[in-house]
Order: structure tokens, then sequence, then C-alpha cells
């Protein structure tokens, strides 16, 4: 986070478990309701499964299990927002998502240092918003770290 | 205009290309290695091909050129007037492929001047000093650049290699010289270096000159016009393409199986229409990215031929398998490697034709190239029956370039060390030549396969040669697969790997049989190990719950109870279909649920956080849209071995030390009478039975048991007698023709898969030796032992035949396991049998008293003179010519089997195939008798 950030950025938020989250929005392609994921055997505990989004093959991560929660008693609505990274198709599975938020830049910090290391690994700061807090996602640690821990 | 030379042009003209935009990159970063290494590699390939086409004055250049930035590969300090001079002689390099374009001739004169320069930089000196004044364009050159003194040792004596002549330093010397000085001693080596003169045009020119007015004569012949019927299609555009027609065929799959709801429908006929055309674009997609590997072979021929020459060696190339078809994008990819591959095995694995005469081997070097599809994979294998590596020379070249420390190496095997080889600049051979040797090799090599998702590997025994076996995986391609169906789980297997589909059923002959907890399934006489799929997928089984159980226990023994529930557990629970799966020589089944249909997939690549997962190679979508992972037989064949016995990973490397190669064999584990394992080979056994204690007979102060319609003897392993007092006994049954006898064992433990180094020093009747498998003494029972117990007249009755006369065999097998093995078993078929542990042995044998034997059996591999050789030299003699020789090999393949007729052998059998072997002899000599 630079300097550029000086000017405000538009984000996408997220809910997991209650707490807000965001995602810069120019990481996201789009937003869907997954259907049909297949389970992969042997894979990381993080690893939901894989289904087929219009031809594509995309990876879906289940966020609670990522950030060590228990799973979600409703599975009935569930929700996956997709990204691309390196040339895959990826989808972060989560509870809801919310409205698309520009924030400004006085109003972030850096992770607390209190916050738990299982979520200070994904997460690239905090927002404080007048009535609650949001939670940065960084992609690229949310992704990163499974393929360490599988490799 | 040859096409050789065509590919050659456009392809130098586009590292020339790359090469100037990299330079003036690496001139103002000049620390960068990435960029060095990068130009290095491409004015390597451009000198390397150059060679091969017969051009001396563009491979002089670069040589030159490749020398000093060698150096600063080597860590010399870059100067502008370096740079400067590069791009010089790469201007120079353009001015000769353009005449080259235009008149196919190398044109006249000589870069001489250029080429001095360049050595004057490499020797560490500027051009101001050396006292010679820059060329046209050089003017750019600052006269300031600073002296560089510090002379790197390794290219003194590359510069002192190049211009070797008789009566001069010899490189061995200053290899001693270089070896025995450790440490930055450079000014011992320098002075000698600097001392010898540098006239290397001249010395590279004489040399290629014939060559290339050979080849170019007979470029000119051919027509320059014409140009190839296609155009050039970025890949990413052919990928976008595929990727629609996917999504077409999903959509088409989805409106088909709505049209099969509906019974009369408008759509059906331009359905049926959009179908069929669907099919044909897929089709056609498909083939614009598919090409045969044959493509990237057809420069080896000529390559070789002119190695040949060159390094006065006679090369034979053989191909296998030039019609595999691979992904265009995958090919070109592994074209370079290749190519340089089998360059290297010919420079460096083949010895001369002396040293080869010398070895006993025969005067003409082979390398063997073969492709073939593995599973979701294509196999390339280049094979020479060279030297094989130096372990020594790459110990110390690892030490010497920092890779690992003494006590590292110590630690590692043979093999370990060979694929050192792979590591960036390492190259052991002596003598740089202008065909390999530089280091850049096989680094290159592993690279560009790496970038393709595959890998490559080395297998080199000394004496016999090397084998590099690159594996490329199928990243995208259609293939046809088997839908098999687990719970609720979906799963697809290549159907290249299936080989059949069999049902198994409690009450049907295929019953799924447990050996402890190793489930095995008899087919055709032999046993093939099963594996279920959801054990190795580690999926929650949903076991179907058991009925009847305990319905009518009360009336049956305990004994028997017991029995039957389990049996009732395993049929239910044992119901199902097993995929008969074949990966290179492993054979096993998978136990899945379900089978539906097979289909055409397109294989998707895993995204990279399931890559670490060897299980599967990729996923599909199906015709329904759900998206269902591809199992990779190769990873499942290598989990399963692992699950038999992950001990033996270990112990088979250390084997390998022991210059055996990969020889494996599956072994029946068993106990009986001591509590130490026996085994005996899988292959003999024909089935395995469980016997009622009960139904057991004596006779004659023997046991016997009905089995089969007939009275089968059982015998007890040597001294041990003891067995249940009542319930079941496992049995192994030996069966000969339609004879079989039972041994009577007290447990099966399991089957594993191992490689043998048995040894003979037990001298005790019925074992053949005992040998350490999973760390464990075991005991490798002499089957050969028992048969003539179990049937008085097991020797005999043959002899009894019309018209018998025993005939006199001679088998030849460096494995005293094989000879052991087999002595029992055709001295059992009525021969009489002589051994030998070499062709050279057997040779003696055969010329020392010619018409002692009637028929030769011989192993393939064996060292010092395989199979092949000896065949031919038998067939050589005329006192042998007419000696029926059979071949036993434990590699079959059509290619061997060709080989071996062409060089003499009358059949070729399966190392384990007794019967094979029997039937093969008996009907070899009745066409000898009827030719006679």
């Amino acid at each position: 986070m630079s300097s550029e950030n000086e000017i405000a950025q538009e984000y996408i938020t997220l809910v997991i478990a209650n707490q807000l989250f965001g995602l810069p929005i120019l990481e996201v392609q789009d937003v869907f309701m997954p259907e049909k994921i297949t389970s992969v055997p042997l894979s990381a505990a993080e690893i939901e499964g894989v289904l087929n989004l219009r031809g594509r093959i995309v990876t879906a991560i289940n966020m609670r299990r990522r950030l060590g929660l228990d799973d979600s008693k409703n599975t009935d609505e569930i929700m996956a927002v997709g990204i691309e990274y390196n040339d895959e198709s990826y989808g972060l599975i989560i509870d809801d998502v919310g409205e698309v938020l520009k924030l400004e830049k006085d109003n972030f910090e850096s992770n607390p240092t209190n916050l738990d290391p299982k979520w200070a690994q994904v997460s690239a700061g905090v927002y404080r918003l007048e009535k609650e807090l949001l939670v940065i996602l960084d992609v690229n640690k949310v992704l990163n770290i499974i393929e360490l821990q599988a490799a | 205009m040859d096409d050789l030379l065509s590919e050659f042009l456009t392809e130098t003209v586009e590292s020339l290309d790359v090469v100037d935009v990299e330079l003036v990159k690496f001139e103002k970063d000049p620390n960068n290695q990435d960029i060095l290494g990068n130009i290095f590699r491409l004015v390597h390939t451009i000198k390397g091909t150059c060679g091969f086409l017969g051009l001396p004055r563009l491979e002089a250049l670069a040589h030159a050129a490749e020398t000093l930035m060698g150096k600063y590969r080597d860590g010399a300090e870059v100067t502008t007037e370096g740079v400067s001079l590069i791009l010089i002689s790469l201007d120079c390099i353009k001015d000769i492929l353009a005449e080259l374009s235009e008149n196919e001739v190398e044109p006249e004169g000589d870069d001489e001047q250029v080429i001095a320069q360049l050595h004057t930089l490499s020797e560490g000196k500027t051009l101001a000093e050396a006292g010679q004044v820059p060329t046209s364009g050089a003017s750019k050159v600052e006269a300031s650049a600073p002296s560089e003194n510090a002379s790197d040792d390794t290219a003194a004596i590359k510069i002192v290699e190049r211009e070797l002549k008789p009566g001069e330093v010899t490189l061995d010397d200053l290899e001693a010289a270089f070896l025995s000085a450790p440490g930055p001693d450079e000014v011992d080596e320098a002075p000698k270096a600097e001392a010898a003169p540098a006239p290397t045009v001249d010395a590279a020119k004489p040399a290629a000159a014939p060559k290339a007015a050979a080849g170019e004569e007979g470029s000119q012949k051919r027509d320059k016009a014409l140009q190839p019927q296609s155009i050039r299609v970025n890949v990413d555009t052919l990928e976008t393409l595929m990727t629609m027609v996917s999504e077409l065929v999903l959509t088409r799959n989805q409106l088909l199986e709505i049209l099969r709801r509906q019974d009369d429908s408008d759509f059906k006929v331009p359905l049926q229409r959009l179908s069929n055309v669907t099919a044909e674009l897929q089709e056609g997609v498909m083939k614009t990215r598919m090409q045969a590997i044959g493509n990237a072979w057809q420069k080896l021929p000529r390559i070789i031929r002119d190695l040949s020459n060159d390094l006065d060696k006679k090369i034979d190339l053989e191909m296998v398998g030039a019609e595999t078809e691979l992904d265009r994008q995958v090919l070109e990819m592994i074209k370079d490697p290749l190519t340089h591959m089998v360059r290297n095995s010919a420079d460096h694995g083949l010895e001369t034709t002396a040293e080869r005469i010398k070895a006993g081997k025969s005067e003409v070097g082979k390398i063997k190239l073969s492709a073939y599809h593995e599973g979701g994979h294509i196999i390339i294998e280049i094979a020479d029956d060279g030297k094989g590596l130096n372990t020594a020379k790459i110990s110390e070249k690892i030490i010497a370039n920092g890779l690992a420390s003494e006590d590292e190496l110590a630690k590692m095997t043979e093999n370990q060390i060979h694929k050192h080889v792979f590591a960036a600049g390492f190259s052991t051979a002596d003598v740089v030549t202008s065909v390999s040797g530089r280091g850049v090799g096989m680094d290159v090599v592993r690279t560009n396969i790496e970038v393709i998702g595959g890998n490559v590997d080395l297998v080199s025994v000394t004496g016999k040669g090397s084998t590099f076996k690159i594996k490329i995986p199928l990243t995208l391609a259609i293939v046809s697969a088997l839908i098999v169906g687990v719970d609720e789980h979906r799963y697809a297997i290549p159907q290249l790997a299936v080989v059949e589909l069999v049902r198994a059923h409690g009450d049907s002959e295929h019953r799924i049989e447990k050996i402890n907890n190793s489930r095995v399934l008899r087919l055709r006489n032999k046993l093939l190990p099963l594996v279920r799929l959801n054990d190795i997928l580690d999926l929650p089984h949903n076991p179907i719950t058991i009925e009847n159980e305990g319905g009518n226990e009360t009336q049956i023994s305990e004994d028997e109870a017991e029995a039957k529930t389990s049996d009732v557990k395993d049929d239910i629970e044992e119901n199902g279909f097993i995929v008969v799966i074949q990966v290179g020589p492993q054979t096993f089944g998978i136990v899945v649920d379900r089978v539906f249909d097979t289909e055409e997939i397109v294989v998707k690549p895993k995204s990279s956080l399931l890559r670490s997962i060897e299980m599967f190679s990729g996923n599909t979508i199906l015709g329904d849209g759900s998206v269902i992972m591809i199992i990779d037989p190769n990873g499942m064949a290598n989990q399963i071995s692992n699950d038999m016995g992950s001990t033996e990973i270990e112990e088979v490397s250390n084997e390998e030390k022991g210059n055996r190669s990969g020889k494996t064999t599956s072994l029946l584990m068993f106990k009986a009478g001591s509590d130490e394992p026996k085994a005996v080979p899988l292959s003999l056994v024909t089935r395995l039975e469980e016997i009622k204690i009960s139904d057991i007979e004596p006779s004659a102060g023997r046991d016997l048991v009905q089995y089969r319609g007939q009275l089968m003897p059982l015998l007890y392993v040597e001294g041990h007698r003891e067995m249940n007092e009542s319930g079941r006994q496992p049995v192994l049954v030996f069966s000969d023709d339609d004879r079989s006898m039972g041994l009577v064992v007290d447990e099966i433990l399991d089957i594993i898969e191992t490689q043998l180094e048995i040894e003979i020093n037990v001298p005790q009747p019925g074992i053949l030796g005992s040998a350490l498998i999973r760390g464990q003494a075991t005991e490798i029972m002499d089957v050969g032992y028992y048969l003539p117990q179990a049937f008085d007249d097991w020797f005999e009755r043959r002899e009894l035949g019309e018209s018998y006369k025993q005939k006199r065999l001679l088998l030849v097998d460096d494995s005293a396991f094989f000879r052991n093995m087999l002595s029992p078993v055709l001295s059992a078929a009525g021969y009489e049998v002589k051994t030998a542990v070499d062709p050279i042995e057997a040779l003696k044998l055969l010329r020392d008293e010619p018409g002692r034997f009637d028929i030769v059996v011989s192993d393939i591999e064996m060292p010092n003179m395989d199979g092949f050789m000896f065949a031919e030299t038998m067939n050589k003699d005329k006192d042998l010519r007419d000696l029926p020789i059979v071949a036993l090999s434990s590699h079959i393949s059509p290619g061997a089997i060709e080989r071996g007729r062409e060089v003499g052998f009358y059949d070729y059998v399966a190392k384990f195939d007794r019967e094979g072997l029997v039937t093969a002899l008996k009907e070899t000599l009745e066409t000898e008798g009827e030719a006679a």
C-alpha cells in the first residue's frame, strides 16, 4: 500500500461469519452462486472443490475454513466471488455479498497486533467504518499460503 | 531450399534479434546473470546448429563470441568494448546469414580480425594492450576500458582445447594440473594458456569445409520458391478457439439431453445437424494443435550422420513411435531439448569405435529414441548403449561447483549423483567440443521441459549406457476416458491405461479375495493386485449394511461361522467393478462401485493449488456440466507401490548401486513352519486356495486333496508338517500342464514388488537362498525342488513320449536367481540343462564342443554383451548359425521382438512365462527337426 492509495479505493464488501470483509473491486471478476461443487479428494481442507462456471473450471476456496472458522450451518444460499489469479479462476465461498464502498485512506490501518494469526495471514489491513470494522482481504495471501501448505 | 537450412535461418534470425535486445540490456545491467545466461544459450544454439549444417564461418564466429560470453558468465568484468565487439560479431553473423538466404552458400571471406579481437578479450586483455585496432563500427569502443588481469582458469582451458594440435600441451595434462591445483591458483594455468598461439579460424575451417560443400550441393536441388501452404497462428488464438469449442460441445450435450426428454420436437433435425457440425469442429480444432512427434525428429538422422563423421563413431539411430501425437505447443518446446540430448548421447554417451570393441560391444553405437503415451502423459526416451555416466567425475564436479559437500555426497545414491548433470553450468566432458560440453546443455533441457510441466529423469548403468526419460503431461488434449463412480463421486480414467473391465461378484468366478489386507483377484491364472478407489483417494466409504448377519449361526461350528460371516461381509462389500489398469510394467485393478460411459473429455489442467496431488492429472467438464477429476494412472501406480512397501524405495536405490538395472519381481510372501517369512515369485503360483482340513485324504504316505476333479498332492515346506487341527489351511497351488500340486503354508502375508538381490548361501533343500525384503531376511523357495516330490514321474513322464531323445539346452543369464529358477523348470520339461553366466562363457562352451547343445536360451539384458549381440555373433559363426536360440526377457515390446527376430532369435519369451518358454522351446525344436 503506497502513495497511490491517497486516492480513495473501491471495495466490495463480503460477510463471513458476521464479519465484514473487503476485496478491492478491481480484483473481483464476478459474484455467483456456486452450484454442483465437486469435492477433490486429498486436497487441502480449505479447498471446497471444483466447479464449472460458464465453461471454466473454478477452484472454490472455503473462506470460513481458510479463516479457521466452523462451516456455515446455512448451506442453501452460499455465495462466491470469482477472482483471477495467475490465469487461473478461483471462487471464494462466503456467506453474503454486500455493497461497493469507496473508502478514504485516512481510515485505513494495518492489522492490529492481537489479530488471530490465521486472519492476519490473509488480511492486508483494516478500515474503520462508522459502525463496524472492515477487514481487507489480500488475494495473493489468501491463495498463496494454501499453495505453500499444500506443497 | 533445404528444409533444415531454411528453418535454421528463420530460427537464427529470430534468436539474433533477441540477442541484440538482451545484449543492450546486459550492458546496462552487467550483473544480471539471467540475461547473460539467456544470451549465452542463444549463441550456443546458433553455434551448435552451424556446426551441423557445415557453416564453418558462422560457427567460428559464434564460437569465439560464446567463449567471451562464457568468460563473462564465469564472472569476468563486463566492458563496453566487449559488448560492442560481440555486437559487431553478431552483425557479421547477420550479414553472412543474409547472403546465405540468398545464395544458400556461405559467402567467401573470413572474420579473422573480429575473432582475434574476441580472443584477446577472452584472454583478459584489452584491444589497446594487444595493439589491435577495432574494426568497423567499433569506433564507439572506449579505449579507457579497465584492464582485466584476473584470468579465469576454465576460460583459459577452453581456449587451449580448441587449438589443440599434436605436440602441444595435451588436455589431460592440463586437466591434471587443474585438478591437482585446488583453490584459486590460476597463475600456474594462465602462462600455459597464453603460451599457445591463437589461429583458431584456420584450425576450424579446413575440417568443416568439405562437409559444407557436400551439404550445399544437395540443398541447391530443392525448389527455393516452395512456400508451405500455412500461416502462423498465435497459440493463444487456438487456445481460445479450443475453449470456445469445449463450451459449444457442452451446450450441445445439454440441448441433446433436453431433447431426449421431449418426444416429438421440431428441434430434432436441426439439433442433430448442430451436433454433427460441433463434432467436426471439435475435431478440426483439435487437429490444429496436434502434431506427430516425428516432426521434431526429422532433423535428427542427419545430425547423427554428421556427428558420426565428426566424432568418428559408428552410430545407429533408432526411432520408435514417431507417430505419437502431441500438442503443437508442447512439441515446439521439446524440439530443442531433444536435439540437444540426442547430440549429447552421441557425443558423450557413446564410446569411440575402438573403445567399444575393447569393451566387447558391437562397434556400432546405438541411440534409441522412443515416444509413447503412458497414462495422461507422453514419454520420450533417449537411450544409448554407451559407457554410462561417470559417477566419479560427476562427484568431483559436484564438489568443485559447491553443489554439495563431501558428506552429503557420501550419502547420495549413484542415481542421485547422476541427477546433478541437470544442474546449471554442469558439464563433465573433458573436452569442450563444438558439439557440446559447455554445461549449458542439460540445464537448458531441464528448464525447457519443466516450463511445460514435464520432468526429466535418467538411469545410467556404467558400461551399459544411459537412458533419459522425459515425461510431458498432456496439458490440453481430448482423451477418451472411462467414467467411474464411487458412492456419489465420479472420476475419469484415461482409456489408454485401461486394459479391461471385470465385474466382481461374490458368487461368480471373479471374486475379490484378501491376503491379509491386500485385495487380489484371480484373473486368467494370475493374481491381480487390487486397490479400492475410495481407499486410495481417502474417501469415507458408506458401507452397505450387512444383511442376514448371524442368521443361522447356532447350527455351525464356531470356526466356520466366523469364516462365513467374513465371507458374507466380503461378498457384499466387494461387489463392484474392477478396472484393470496397466502402467508401464505394472498391472493392477481399481475397484469401483459403478462404471458409466466412455466419454471424450477435454483435459483441463488442474489448478496450481491442486498440483501437488499426483493422483489426478487434470479435470474436465462432463456433458451434464459437472466437473470431475481425471485420475492419473501413473500417480496411482506410484501411490500403490508406495503403499505396498514404502521402505523398499530406499532399498531399491541402494541396490541400484550394485549395478543392477531396475528389474523388479512380484513376490508372494508367506509363513510356513518358522516365523521367518518365505517368498516365492508370484508368477510361479497358479492359484491361492484354502482347503478344508477335513477334505485332506492321506494315501500311501502322503496327503491328497480333491481339487478340480483331480487328486492334488499336498506338500509341506521342508521339515514342517504341522497344520491346523480343523478349519481351513491356505495352500499355494502350482500347476504345470494338467497337473497341480499344493504347497501347504501357515499364513499368506502379502504380495510385494521388489528388486531381488538373492544370496545363494543356504545349503538347504527347497530353498534357493535368502534375500532382504523390507529389511527382513526372507527365504526364497525353490519350487523346482518340490515339483518332482509331488509326482515321482514329474521328470520322467515326458521322457516316455514318442521318439523321445533328451535335448541339451544351454541357458545364458547373468542373474543367479533366474538361472536357479529356470534350470529346474527346464529340467522338469525334459531338457538337460547347462548354464552360463554370460554370452562370453556361453560362446566358449559352444565353440569348445560343437554339437553339444541342441538349443540355446538367452537373456537379453546382460552386462558386457547383451542377448542381441550374442545372437548376432552366433549368426556370424558358421558352426553356430543353425543352432536355434530363444530370447528370454523381462521387457517385451514389439520393437524388442522385431529386433530379436532380425538378429536371429527364433522366439522371444517373457521371463516369467514358464509355460510359454516350454512351448516355445518345443515348437522351435520341432520346426528345426522338420527342416533338417
